[in-house]
């Protein structure tokens, strides 16, 4: 058997590759140049709006992917939709990116609905579903894609940047097509609003309450599959997951609400976009989908450590400041006991004697200080009345002043 | 058959096999994903590997590709310890995030390596037989086969030596535990195999490949069975027909000999899936049906022997009284007359003996609710078997 040939695929191209073709040949620009080159050169103003509006879709969309515990169906969609572009180009003959996507919308959405199946009437877990039709779509799509590539036929090039995407290739009406889709979601986020956010949140209730859970499902569903698809040809099948999950788990992390995480998962879905295409466009050799996929992964790391309510560090600090308020309690608890056994509660002890205890530190007892419970002269302490009543009742009752 | 062609099948034999054994426990463990995750961000390792060796063969190259899967693992682990997301959003967030990094420094130093990234991912097995290994001057056979083949040796002692502890593991970690298995040793260890056969696999089929080839054998051969060796032996069988079946396919269309393995394997999971007795689709669809029939029987029956007055039985009252559609009606009312639970005396209907004796034992049972008289009951009155 003749080995077969190598099929080129080039995967990634880059905004300053076409820049490079421009003669241009910029290594590095530095910010303003590439703000006034935002606004003056066509390809680039074309890819970081077209990035922008994919991160707002993919992100007001993937908040309901996170929330609904789906995030990993748009890696299946994704992968799954390649057959449908083969197969649209196969029937179709154009390279027309609306048909192709059509294809894929087709393709995707089988997918979804066959992943449903397979958890509803198997006993096969969701994981093993979602694995199954990711590898199974894709290896079908890979067999059509290189038996296109064997046809005599010079229309097939290029099929393949649906696999890595290539957001150089983005044309304007690629952007308009992305903006009105983008357009429709919000309307109909709009107007289903209350029956999407009810279905996510308590699925049983709202179908007592009457509504048919079954079209919203579908409804929303759709437009999830509707939003990957759209980005297959800027980011493409591969990472394509990773722009509905990452937004929306940063999102996340800030807000308790719907409302605010759909808004902020948009904002940070859209500002990846447009970092990513700026670092990409700024340097030699970056592909933008990966460029994108990383600062969107940033954006989650940042919410990690740094959100308020949920984040690591806050979470640490306010672990550290538990344990001391524990210590503090214990240090009075301590001063309690001794203080209990003499009439006077005010009768002042030496400091010493609390060493042996491991609750105490000199910072506890300067809180404490502080906090108008003990009374320091010297080397001695004594406890203060309100000290007194509060060490009394530091386990009947929560205190007051607890965090 | 060339001498190619019977090395390519071979390959991709032990490949299937190499991959089934792994699969079919995390498919039981309910990590498929993470299977898909490992086979996507080995890809810096792959690449850092290959920076330092400069040979796609060499061992090191496994070694660090399975270093950055058990990463991986952990990586998702810790995510999904903090709270903060849950597991599936973790998986989510590793694996692009490491396969962009790969991406990214394949292509930064694209124009010296000798990488493609579609090369990863799809791979290309027509090419396995003409990177030979030669010990010595003498040629021994395609590099690839040398590699798959020690990780099947590898893989199948392993499973051979330690069945027991996964076999206990998989179906009760507490068990496993408390009988003084780590989980903890045993998952990293199944990772680890899971890793390295993965970067073992991909150079020749992909990395897309490799976890069709790790999840659908395995969740064809669980429709099929639920005793963990016949899975194996399934999951091992259905894995080398696909990859030869597929390598035939592919011969006659000219495509990619990956491609059309996995849409072998995918074929095989569908008329499975549809067919497969007890699970399949067919099968649960016939089952849900006659469950519901035999409930409508049930509440038919029960109506009939709550009411004595003749205007309630007629059988066209029935149909309106319950509110049933006309062929359910019938299916029922059929059921019925074959079971020999009802006579139809001028459309009226009544029970038999029969029935009323089956209807008294279904009325205690709804009383008493206890789940030995169902038992008694369904041999005695089983409906649909005669």
């Amino acid at each position: 058997m003749k080995p077969q040939e190598t099929h080129n695929l080039c995967g990634f191209t880059t905004a300053t590759n076409i820049k490079n073709c421009k003669h241009l040949k910029p290594k590095t620009i530095d910010i303003t140049e590439y703000i006034t080159l935002v606004f003056t050169d066509y390809t680039l103003r074309t890819i970081t709006l077209g990035t922008a509006i994919l991160g707002a879709v993919t992100g007001m969309l993937g908040s309901f992917a996170v929330l609904r515990k789906q995030s990993l169906l748009g890696d299946a969609i994704s992968h799954a939709a390649l057959p449908g572009i083969a197969i649209a180009f196969m029937l179709t003959d154009t390279k027309d990116s609306n048909v192709l996507l059509l294809g894929a919308l087709i393709s995707g959405l089988l997918g979804t609905f066959w992943i449903r199946g397979i958890i509803k009437k198997t006993h096969l877990k969701s994981d093993t579903a979602l694995g199954l039709i990711l590898s199974l779509f894709f290896g079908f799509g890979m067999l059509l894609l290189t038996f296109i590539q064997k046809q005599p036929n010079a229309n097939q090039a290029g099929l393949d940047k649906y696999l890595f995407g290539q957001a150089a290739t983005l044309l304007e009406a690629d952007v308009w097509l992305m903006a009105s889709v983008t357009g429709i979601c919000l309307l109909v986020l709009i107007v289903f609003w209350k029956e999407f956010k009810i279905l996510l949140f308590d699925a049983d209730y709202t179908k007592t309450l009457g509504f048919n859970t079954k079209f919203i499902d579908i409804l929303i569903t759709s437009f999830i599959v509707l939003a990957i698809v759209l980005g297959l040809q800027t980011v493409g099948v591969v990472l394509m997951s990773a722009m509905l999950l990452a937004p929306a788990a940063a999102a996340r992390q800030w807000t308790n609400s719907l409302a605010t995480m759909v808004g902020l998962s948009a904002v940070f879905g859209a500002s990846s976009g447009v970092v990513g295409t700026a670092v990409s466009a700024s340097q030699n050799n970056l592909s933008t989908g990966p460029v994108i996929v990383l600062v969107a992964s940033v954006f989650v790391l940042v919410s990690f450590v740094f959100s308020p309510s949920r984040g690591l560090l806050f979470k640490q600090i306010r672990f550290i400041k538990n344990r001391r308020d524990l210590q503090l309690h214990k240090t009075l608890a301590f001063m309690y006991n001794i203080a209990e056994t003499h009439h006077n509660i005010a009768h002042p002890h030496t400091i010493k004697i609390l060493n042996n205890f491991q609750g105490f530190t000199k910072r506890t007892l300067q809180e404490l200080v502080k906090k108008n419970y003990v009374k320091l002269e010297g080397s001695m302490w004594s406890l203060t009345e309100e000290g007194f009543k509060t060490a009394s009742n530091l386990y009947n009752q929560q205190p007051e002043n607890n965090e | 058959m060339s001498n190619a062609q019977i090395e390519i099948q071979l390959i991709a034999c032990i490949v299937a096999i190499a991959c089934a054994i792994p699969g079919t426990f995390l498919v039981l463990r309910k990590m498929a994903m993470i299977s898909d995750a490992i086979s996507h961000s080995i890809l810096p390792g792959i690449v850092i590997g290959f920076f330092i060796t400069q040979d796609l063969n060499s061992p090191l190259l496994i070694l660090l590709a399975a270093v950055t899967g058990v990463i991986t693992v952990v990586l998702v682990e810790y995510i999904q310890k903090t709270g903060l997301v849950k597991e599936d959003t973790a998986i989510g967030l590793v694996f692009p995030a490491l396969f962009s990094i790969g991406v990214i420094l394949i292509a930064k130093n694209a124009n010296d390596v000798h990488l493609d990234v579609d090369a990863v991912l799809v791979g290309e097995l027509a090419f396995a037989p003409f990177d030979r290994l030669l010990i010595s001057g003498t040629d021994v056979g395609p590099k690839s086969l040398w590699i798959i083949g020690s990780i099947l040796v590898l893989t199948t002692s392993l499973l051979f030596a330690f069945f027991k502890e996964l076999k206990v593991s998989t179906f009760d970690a507490g068990l496993a535990a408390s009988l003084g298995f780590s989980p903890a040793i045993i998952h990293y260890g199944l990772m680890t195999v899971s890793s390295i056969t993965t970067v073992g696999a991909f150079d020749a089929v992909g990395a897309i490949l490799v976890v069709a080839l790790m999840i659908a054998p395995a969740a064809s051969a669980y429709l099929l069975t639920n005793e963990l060796k016949r899975m194996l032996i399934y999951a091992i069988g259905f894995g080398v027909c696909s990859a030869i079946s597929g390598y035939w396919v592919a011969h006659v269309l000219d495509a990619s000999i990956a491609g059309s393995i996995t849409t072998m394997l995918g074929l095989l999971f569908l008329i499975v899936y549809l067919i497969a007795p007890n699970k399949g689709v067919i099968a649960v669809l016939y089952r849900e049906r006659q469950q519901r029939i035999e409930v409508s029987l049930l509440t038919f029956l029960l109506h009939l022997k709550n009411h004595t007055e003749e205007s309630e039985r007629h059988v066209n009252h029935l149909s309106e009284h319950i509110n049933w559609q006309k062929v359910r009606a019938t299916s029922v009312l059929e059921l019925a007359l074959k079971n020999n639970m009802i006579q139809l005396d001028r459309n009226i209907v009544s029970l038999t003996d029969k029935g009323h004796e089956f209807t008294t034992q279904a009325i205690d049972y709804i009383i008493t609710n206890q789940d030995s008289k169902i038992e008694h009951m369904k041999d005695d009155f089983f409906l649909f078997r005669g």
